[in-house]
Formats: structure tokens, sequence, C-alpha cells
């Protein structure tokens, strides 16, 4: 695949984009259109395209299997861990109200949080359903 | 002592699985892993206790999640009936996971190997977190979202078994399943646009004036066929057998404990509180339900006597146990719905104590075909008696669990003259009669004709099959936690229309 000079060039130039895009509709998702399952989708867009021009191999080295299989759980850890919070200072599951002095940042700060936690666990079970997949092929 | 308040304990009790699930998933061993389940398993058992004392004194309560009031938020609701099903939910997978230690064994570990076993139990949390979430949401959309978690983690493990037939059985699980997730989500869109709510309390309000109208009509129906897929009814049930065939029995013992009263509670939950029995009279459906019930319970168990996989012949057996259910459901009485209820309780307890000791049996004979059991009654004495215990419990000979369910079933059926249904409640009972008979008759009266090498049984397996062994007579005596809750539940859930 390195032979073609279009492809790579176009994908050097697309994929910082791709992943900006992708970091854009994370940390915009609560004010405009957006959020965590979006930005995951697009952000692992991004790397997919690296692995598809680049090779498996070298999407490996970036982002190794066990680095991802980590992260899928960290998200959703992140997501239950801030709803779990306002239940340990006494209130209902997911309510951010409580997780600030102030009800508007705790909200600002909760929907954050977790669309944050979706983010990285949908990005990164993207890339673990891609790359699996892939390896797979490999053995053939 | 720690004092939690009953909603952060509602609360914790699906989070706590939810949460340790990713856990499991990023650790490797497989001993460490099991210990963590078990203990998660054991804390949702005991907090579902603590649920169902306080429902009983109090009647049920309501959480709001993040504080949301319905019915704009999404409300969890505790009530008599769901605290039940809570209860046996936790119990049958705190069973299930005790019995599942056997992957930490290494002569056992061949079902799921050591590598995947993390994930295995990652997926049975999610699993019991999916199912409990179906039993205490008060929100139809949240249903579905638990529907489908739990499915997930159910297709996934199915398609652990050994056998390559264990991807075939999990894909056409996933087709099958899928279409009964998506009929129910049009069935709620439905219903969402006629009545605007996705709350079952307000939805069970604004129903009852809305059901000459065709959308909410049509809406309910395609919730029901949906649910019925789920729940493996009659004509509906071709997933099933394969299903619990090809999964590892350390994934069998769960599904036939679990997954199927889920959905049946889930469909009472619709048909009852949702749509709501002075609805439900006026339309085909009590008597449909008596129809394919009665169907489930003589056809299947027909199609159990000629199985030569015994596996296979329980799982037949399983689509006629759920036919009861449904029967139960049909008469839409509250002394119907009980007996429906307390059979979901009993068959949990026997069908996966059976499920068990096949497992344990398999460990020797090495596959499930019925001929190669020959001879085990003689080479695992123990073993082979539990299988006697939870056989007679399934055909409901008297002093086991089964027997309360079958007679509460037919006083239901007598009570309303239902005295075809009566008879078929009778003739499925013979009919389990013969094809337990013949897993007996193979098991104690042949001679297997090649020696087998004997290995040792892991004890967690042993502790599990002689737990649930005891429980099927325990509750065949006492009817204190079953039967009576069950009435309660049904009868308060039949009042609060």
């Amino acid at each position: 695949m390195t032979d073609y000079l279009i492809l790579r060039v176009t994908a050097k130039f697309l994929i910082p984009i791709i992943l900006l895009m992708g970091l854009y509709v994370q940390f915009h998702g609560e004010l405009g259109p957006g959020g965590g399952f979006q930005a995951g989708v697009i952000f692992s867009a991004g790397l997919i395209l690296y692995a598809l021009v680049f090779g498996l191999d070298r999407l490996s080295d970036a982002v190794p299997i066990v680095a991802l299989k980590v992260l899928s759980s960290v998200g959703v850890l992140l997501f239950a861990g801030t709803g779990m919070i306002s239940v340990i200072v006494g209130g209902e599951f997911l309510d951010y109200n409580l997780l600030a002095e102030d009800p508007v940042a705790g909200q600002h700060l909760g929907i954050f949080l977790v669309e944050l936690g979706v983010g990285i666990t949908v990005a990164s079970t993207m890339l673990l359903i891609f790359t699996l997949f892939a390896a797979q092929n490999d053995h053939v | 002592m720690l004092r939690v308040s009953d909603g952060a304990q509602l609360i914790l009790i699906i989070l706590l699985p939810l949460v340790v699930a990713p856990i499991c998933y990023v650790l490797r061993s497989v001993r460490v892993v099991w210990l963590l389940t078990l203990a998660t398993a054991l804390s949702c058992f005991l907090m579902s206790v603590g649920l169902l004392l306080v429902v009983l004194d109090t009647g049920g309560f309501s959480y709001h999640l993040g504080g949301w009031a319905p019915p704009v938020g999404i409300e969890y609701r505790l009530d008599l009936l769901s605290a039940f099903v809570l209860l046996v939910l936790t119990a049958v997978f705190f069973v299930c996971q005790l019995y599942a230690g056997s992957l930490t064994v290494a002569s056992s570990s061949k079902e799921v190997p050591p590598a995947i076993a993390p994930a295995f139990f990652a997926a049975t949390l999610l699993c019991i977190a999916g199912l409990m979430g179906i039993v205490v949401t008060g929100d139809v959309f949240n249903l579905f979202v638990f529907l489908e978690i739990s499915s997930l983690a159910t297709y996934a493990m199915i398609s652990l078994g050994r056998d390559r037939r264990a991807l075939t059985a999990a894909f056409q699980y996933l087709v099958l399943g899928t279409i009964g997730a998506t009929f129910f989500l049009i069935g709620v869109g439905l219903l969402y646009a006629e009545t605007g709510t996705l709350n079952m309390r307000e939805m069970s309000m604004l129903i009852p004036d809305l059901v000459d109208r065709q959308t909410a009509f049509t809406g309910m129906t395609f919730v029901i066929i949906g649910l019925a897929l789920k729940l493996a009814i009659f004509p509906l049930h071709l997933w099933l057998p394969n299903a619990y065939t090809e999964a590892p029995s350390v994934v069998t013992v769960l599904l036939a404990g679990t997954s199927t009263k889920v959905a049946f509670y889930a469909l009472a939950r619709m048909v009852v509180s949702v749509f709501g029995v002075e609805t439900v009279v006026e339309t085909p459906l009590p008597r449909l339900l008596l129809i394919v019930g009665s169907l489930a319970v003589l056809f299947t168990s027909a199609q159990a006597i000629l199985q030569a996989n015994v596996k296979r012949l329980l799982a037949y057996s399983s689509v006629a146990q759920i036919g009861y259910m449904v029967i139960g459901l049909g008469l839409l009485t509250t002394e119907g719905l009980a007996a429906g209820f307390v059979h979901l309780f009993n068959h949990a307890l026997t069908k996966t104590g059976l499920f068990m000791a096949v497992g344990i049996m398999m460990l020797v004979s090495l596959d499930a075909r019925l001929s190669s059991l020959a001879g085990l009654g003689r080479q695992m004495p123990w073993t082979s008696a539990a299988v006697v215990i939870t056989a007679f419990s399934l055909v409901g000979i008297p002093g086991t669990a089964g027997f309360i369910s079958k007679w509460a079933l037919l006083d239901a059926a007598l009570a309303q003259e239902a005295y075809l249904i009566a008879a078929v409640v009778v003739v499925g009972s013979l009919l389990a009669c013969l094809y337990l008979l013949r897993l007996l008759d193979v098991m104690y009266f042949q001679v297997s004709e090649k020696p087998r090498e004997s290995i040792t049984i892991p004890i967690h397996m042993v502790t599990a099959l002689w737990l649930l062994a005891i429980a099927c007579i325990w509750f065949g005596l006492s009817t204190e936690y079953s039967l009576s809750v069950a009435k309660l539940a049904a009868a308060s859930m039949m009042e609060s229309l």
C-alpha cells in the first residue's frame, strides 16, 4: 500500500483533520449536535483509515490491543463512576446537580464526564473490533 | 453497620455487575476474576433479599434516575413482583457462578479456555445486569435497552461453545433475538406515538381510552410478539433448543434459569400492568395465550421424548415449561398469575439443577448423547441422585417444588372451569414423566460398552448442584417464601390498575 503516493499524501492530510473533527464533536457535544458516540466513531474512523493505508502493524504499534481493551473498560467505568459520585454524596444515580456547588456547573461537568466515557469506550471498541477482525484475516 | 438507603440499594444491585464486568474484562487471572464475580453475585443476592423484605413491609417504591421525576425521567419501580423475580434471578446467578468456579480447575477448564474465561465472566455479569434492569425498570424504552444489553451478552456467551455448531446457534439466536427486540421497539414507538409517554404507569393510565385506535392496538401486538420471540413461546421457540444445546454448560445453566424467566416477567408486566386486564380481556390475546401455551406443553414435550441428545431433550422440556407459565398468564386471574410466577421460581431451580447435573456428567461421558450416559447411575451415585430429585421436581411429584406450581396451575384452571387446560397440565406432566424416564433408564439400567476413567468432579459444581437439589425439596415442602409471595405479588399486580 506504501506505493500509492496520492493515497498516502491525502491520508496524511486527512487523518489529523478527522481526529480533530472527532474531538470537536466530543467536546462541543453538550452545546450543539454531537456527543460521545458520534465523536468516538469519527475518531476511530481516522485511526482505521490510518491502518488501511499504512498497515495494521503501524496502528498496533501506535495503539496496542491491550491499551484498547483497558480503554474500552475505562470509558464504562468513567460513565458509571460519574453516576456513582452522586449516589455516594447521597443523591440519585447520575444526578449531576450534586457534582459541583452550582447545579448548572454540575450539569456541565456531569454531561462532560459521561460523554467522555462514552467517547473513549466507543472509539476503543470500534478499533478493537476492527483490529481483531483484520488480524484474523492475516492468519488465514 | 453501614445503612444504605433502599433506592441506592436498588441502583447498586444493577450497577455493581455493570461496573465489575469491565474490570473483569481487563484482568488476566481466571481465579481472581471468578472470585470477583462470585462476590458480586453474592452481594446482589443479599441486596435482593433486603429489597424483598423492604417491599414486603412497605409495598414498593420508585427511584428517579438523575433526580428527574417521571414521566420526564426514567423511573425504576420495585414492587412485590419485581422484587420476587429479582430474588430468583440473583439466587440463580449466584449458584451458577459457584458452578462456573469449575473453570478455575484445570481438568474442566476445557469448556471455556482460560484465555477467554475473563471475557466470559464479564459477559455473564453484563447479562445479569441487563436482566435485572428489565425487572426493575418502569420505563418501556429503558426495558428495550436492558433487553439488548442482556441479549448481546447472551449471543456472545452461546458462541463460546466448543463445537462449531455453537456459532450457528448463536447466529440463529442473534437474528431471531434481534427481530424480537425490533418488534418490541416498533411496538413501543407506536404506543409512544399514541400516548406521548414511555413511562409504564403513565402509559397504563392512557391505554384504556385508546384501545379502539388502530395504532395503539398494532403497537400492543408488536410488543407482545417481540417479547414472545424472546420468551420462546411455542411457534417462536426454534432458536432455543439449538442455543441451549450448543452453549457450554456453564452458559446453559444460566440461560435456563434466567433469560426466558425474565422475558416472561416482561410479557406479564406489559400485559397486566401496562395494557391492563380490562383492556386485554376484550382482545383475542388471553385465548391465544392459552392455545399456544397448551400447544407448547403438548407438542414440545412430545418432541422432547424423541431427542437423542440430553441437552436438547431438556431444552425442549424448557419450552414446554414456558407453556405452563404462559397458560398461567392466559387465565388472567390472580391465581393464574400466581401459578405462573411460582412456576417461574420452581422451574428456575429445577431446570438449572438438571442442566448442572448434565454438565457434570458430561465431564465423564464427554458428549451429550443420551446413549453415552449409560451406566452413570452406578459410577456417579451422588450426581445421579440429584438428577432423580430434580427430574421428580420437573415432573411434579409431591414433595418437590414442581408439584407446588403444577398444583397451583391446576387449581387456577379449575377455578375458571377450564377443564381442557387442566387436562393439558396433567397430560404434560405425564409426557415429562416419559422423557425423564428415558434419561433415568439410560443412567441406571443400561451398561456402558467401554470403561471410563474416573475423574474428580470440581467441588464447585457439586456444591452448586446440591444447593439446587435441596432447594427443590425445600420449596416442595415449605411454600412460605415461594407460593405465598407469588400470590401476594400477583394480587398486588392485579389491584394496582
